[in-house]
């Protein structure tokens, strides 16, 4: 398959033109500006001193919540505790239905027809492929992960890069297998996650964000939760000025998932802080930013109660799963 | 679902702001002698804080003998590790009493209480904190041990309390005394300074602050008495003060005003970039003496930058100073917003093309929208003069030659900022920069172990590091 043939809808024919050589892929991205390392942390650690309150961090409780993908990404993930996740991404708070659901549960690949069972098409669920987490197989298994769990009734694919090549240089062929997966997909949406921790530098996540969505990607992901670092906020930060250019560059808005790390309320809202004042209003919905994690939802949960009703409850007044 | 930030005030109940306050002299607060009082407004509100003494010559000289006595017979006859002692238990209690003190400069000045809470008040406790280290260490620093004796010293209003500490702490630390005169619109740190200078049991005499107008700051600068006289403020004020010096035996430093230039290559990390220029400019108002208030930027990348810096500026919430989320607050006072006003007149008819952020500007207090001007030359007022308030005039460059030549075509010579992600071009341009402080891929930062200070018309000494120690030192025969 040829980068051409590959070209996916939403992609303007002048940039995926590039992707038909490593030298001609290293030439566009890395003729991108480079991060300054203190400059990006910095805005990072400016943006985490808003201080949001009252009715405006309720906004930000419920729309943090409605970002979820509740995860379980484990050996051990069991039918009774996807379905007893399922349920709790349908009705986080039994006790209070006008808690928002969340926006997808995440799962292996062999987990998503439970969970497709489970959520109806109430929820999106968003299985992981392509040799999760390592990313260490051939691109045969990974388009048959990918094919299986879409067959299995994920309409969200995460999958991740390989991010040997991506060290490596062989940016085409990076390009070419989040092509090929893009295609395994079909109808459903690919999340390329990056393992951000494993890329090192801003400049290296900043070059995987372009290359993804050079390639389709609908959302670009920082990390799988098995590395540490995970998402932290300048990478997510580094992530967010690129769908922002991108968006600027080609009309087209692409999501961002930080993944892994984020379990309070706080975090989460200065996530929200940092997608406003760096990509506006528009992108604060689920259908572009959400948040990989499993831990957090509690915590937006506790926030809320505390919000409602003045005091602090504690863990054995949320579910735990 | 929307997402917005509901108002987020830092409570006022923290300061406790006296109607009236004395003179601090010889360790006590005082009445005066000839009586003159005047106000001190918060320039956000217009609503007057307290009403503060006008220093007259008698109170001045009043000043100036207890600095002295106190030289004499307490601060130069104690050993450096005691002087020591004093800054360290300075610097803690200005730790201990930030909040109020970041809340204090923020009602009295007008700026977001996000840089009196992370900029000011935590750096001149590092000022503090730096200079009590080199107290009992001064020989080792290379410009002798000899203090002047009484420093007269004259500080701004845009940085009340920290100004106050880069004068204050090094003076000191090398076994001055001091009479400071804070600016007429912004005494109120400086007066809580000296209540902090009573709680850590501060001999009397050795700090003394004196309030009051220009009036009080020529007597105090032309006092015989005084030994070394450092001011920060105007060059025209800086022009005065070398005059009145001028035949004396007096030391004298001056750091006076700037016309920055934050110089951004085709090559630079350009998200950063735009983020440095903000910080560069529109930080404080923009009433900063090293602001980078000219962006020269390369004509292969300006058409980028601006756009991003544009939309990057609507994004700064202007407004009340004491909201946690506020970016850009009140201009000091009428008269400044007045010349910023002028300014901003001569652009426009000079031609250039001004842009505003569309803000809502409260309609009591001074303000002032974050304003850049574009197609600005050399030969516009607003690209020499130096307008401190929120407004930036772009120039472009296209070689890194012509980016030094327009860098340097000043009279000033407080400071710059290089933008680029090559290393020996950085270099290159900072050896031939005629500024004081080089900023790479960075803008106004500041650190108590860097020294600061201008060439040409912005002045003469340096502050901090210990380069600024000379300046509170007798290095001649």
């Amino acid at each position: 398959m040829t980068a051409t043939e590959a070209r996916i809808d939403g992609v303007p024919a002048r940039m995926s033109e590039v992707a038909e050589s490593d030298a001609r892929l290293r030439r566009l991205l890395h003729g991108l500006p480079g991060v300054d390392q203190v400059g990006a942390e910095a805005r990072a650690a400016m943006l985490a001193t808003r201080s949001v309150k009252a009715a405006s961090k309720e906004q930000a409780l419920d729309l943090a919540i409605s970002m979820v993908d509740l995860t379980t990404l484990e050996g051990m993930d069991t039918p009774g505790k996807v379905r007893a996740l399922c349920s709790k991404g349908l009705r986080p708070d039994p006790t209070d239905p006008t808690v928002p659901a969340v926006a997808a549960i995440c799962v292996y690949g062999d987990m998503a027809a439970l969970a497709r069972e489970a959520v109806g098409d109430r929820l999106h669920v968003a299985a992981v492929a392509t040799a999760f987490p390592s990313g260490r197989a051939s691109l045969a298994v990974k388009l048959q992960d990918t094919a299986d769990a879409v067959a299995n009734g994920a309409d969200e694919i995460d999958m991740v890069i390989d991010r040997g090549a991506f060290l490596a240089g062989r940016y085409l062929e990076v390009f070419e297998e989040i092509v090929a997966v893009k295609q395994a997909c079909g109808a459903a949406h690919l999340k390329v996650i990056f393992e951000t921790g494993e890329l090192r530098t801003y400049d290296n996540v900043r070059r995987a964000s372009w290359l993804a969505m050079l390639a389709g990607a609908d959302f670009i992901k920082t990390s799988t939760g098995k590395v540490s670092p995970a998402a932290t906020p300048p990478v997510t930060l580094v992530l967010l000025e690129a769908v922002r250019d991108w968006f600027r560059e080609t009309g087209v808005r692409v999501g961002v998932k930080p993944a892994g790390g984020i379990r309070t309320a706080k975090d989460a809202i200065r996530y929200l802080v940092m997608v406003k004042e760096t990509c506006g209003d528009a992108w604060l919905t689920p259908d572009l930013f959400r948040f990989g994690a499993s831990s957090l939802l509690n915590d937006l949960l506790l926030q809320r109660q505390r919000m409602l009703t003045g005091h602090y409850s504690g863990p054995d007044y949320v579910t735990m799963d | 679902m929307t997402f917005d930030y509901a108002p987020a005030p830092e409570s006022r109940s923290v300061v406790d702001i006296a109607p009236s306050y004395g003179l601090f002299i010889d360790g006590e607060f005082v009445d005066p002698i000839d009586g003159a009082t005047f106000k001190t407004v918060n320039p956000a509100t217009e609503e007057a804080l307290a009403e503060v003494t006008e220093a007259g010559p008698l109170d001045v000289d009043r000043a100036v003998r207890a600095a002295r006595t106190a030289y004499r017979t307490t601060w130069s006859r104690m050993p450096g590790s005691e002087r020591a002692k004093y800054l360290y238990r300075i610097a803690r209690l200005i730790q201990e009493r930030s909040r109020e003190l970041a809340v204090l400069e923020t009602l009295d000045n007008g700026k977001p209480i996000r840089e009196s809470r992370d900029v000011d008040i935590p750096l001149a406790a590092a000022h503090f904190f730096y200079h009590a280290g080199w107290a009992d260490k001064l020989e080792y620093a290379g410009y002798g041990t000899r203090a002047y004796g009484v420093a007269g010293q004259v500080i701004p209003w845009n940085f009340p309390l920290l100004m106050l500490a880069w004068k204050i702490a090094p003076a000191l630390a090398c076994g001055n005394t001091v009479v400071l005169k804070p600016a007429e619109t912004t005494p109120l740190t400086a007066l809580a300074f000296a209540d902090i200078c009573r709680q850590a049991d501060l001999p009397p005499g050795v700090v003394n602050i004196v309030t009051g107008d220009g009036a009080t700051g020529r007597a105090l600068v032309e006092h015989p008495d005084v030994d070394k006289v450092a001011f920060t403020g105007s060059t025209e004020v800086g022009r005065q003060i070398q005059r009145a010096v001028a035949g004396t035996r007096k030391g004298l430093t001056l750091e006076l005003g700037g016309k920055a230039a934050n110089i951004v290559f085709d090559d630079a990390p350009l998200d950063e970039a735009v983020e440095g220029v903000v910080n560069g400019i529109f930080f404080n108002q923009g009433h900063v003496c090293c602001a980078g208030s000219r962006l020269l930027v390369q004509e292969s990348v300006a058409d980028e930058v601006l756009d991003a810096l544009k939309r990057r500026l609507s994004t700064l919430r202007l407004g009340d100073p004491l909201d946690k989320n506020t970016d850009v607050g009140a201009i000091n006072s009428a008269e400044q917003r007045a010349r910023i006003e002028e300014l901003v007149r001569a652009g426009d008819d000079e031609g250039a093309e001004r842009w505003s952020a569309a803000c809502a500007l409260p309609e009591r207090g001074w303000w002032f929208p974050p304003t850049v001007f574009t197609g600005v030359t050399q030969a516009h007022r607003i690209a020499r003069e130096e307008i401190f308030g929120p407004v930036l005039a772009v120039l472009t460059f296209r070689t890194p030659d012509e980016a030094v030549e327009k860098a340097n075509n000043t009279p000033f010579g407080l400071s710059a900022g290089v933008w680029s992600e090559k290393g020996s071009r950085t270099l290159w341009m900072a050896s031939r920069l005629r500024a004081g402080v080089i900023w790479a891929n960075t803008f106004n930062r500041f650190d108590p172990a860097a020294p600061f200070g201008g060439y040409k018309e912005s002045g003469f000494g340096r502050e901090g590091g210990r380069q600024g120690l000379a300046a509170y030192l007798r290095t001649e025969g």
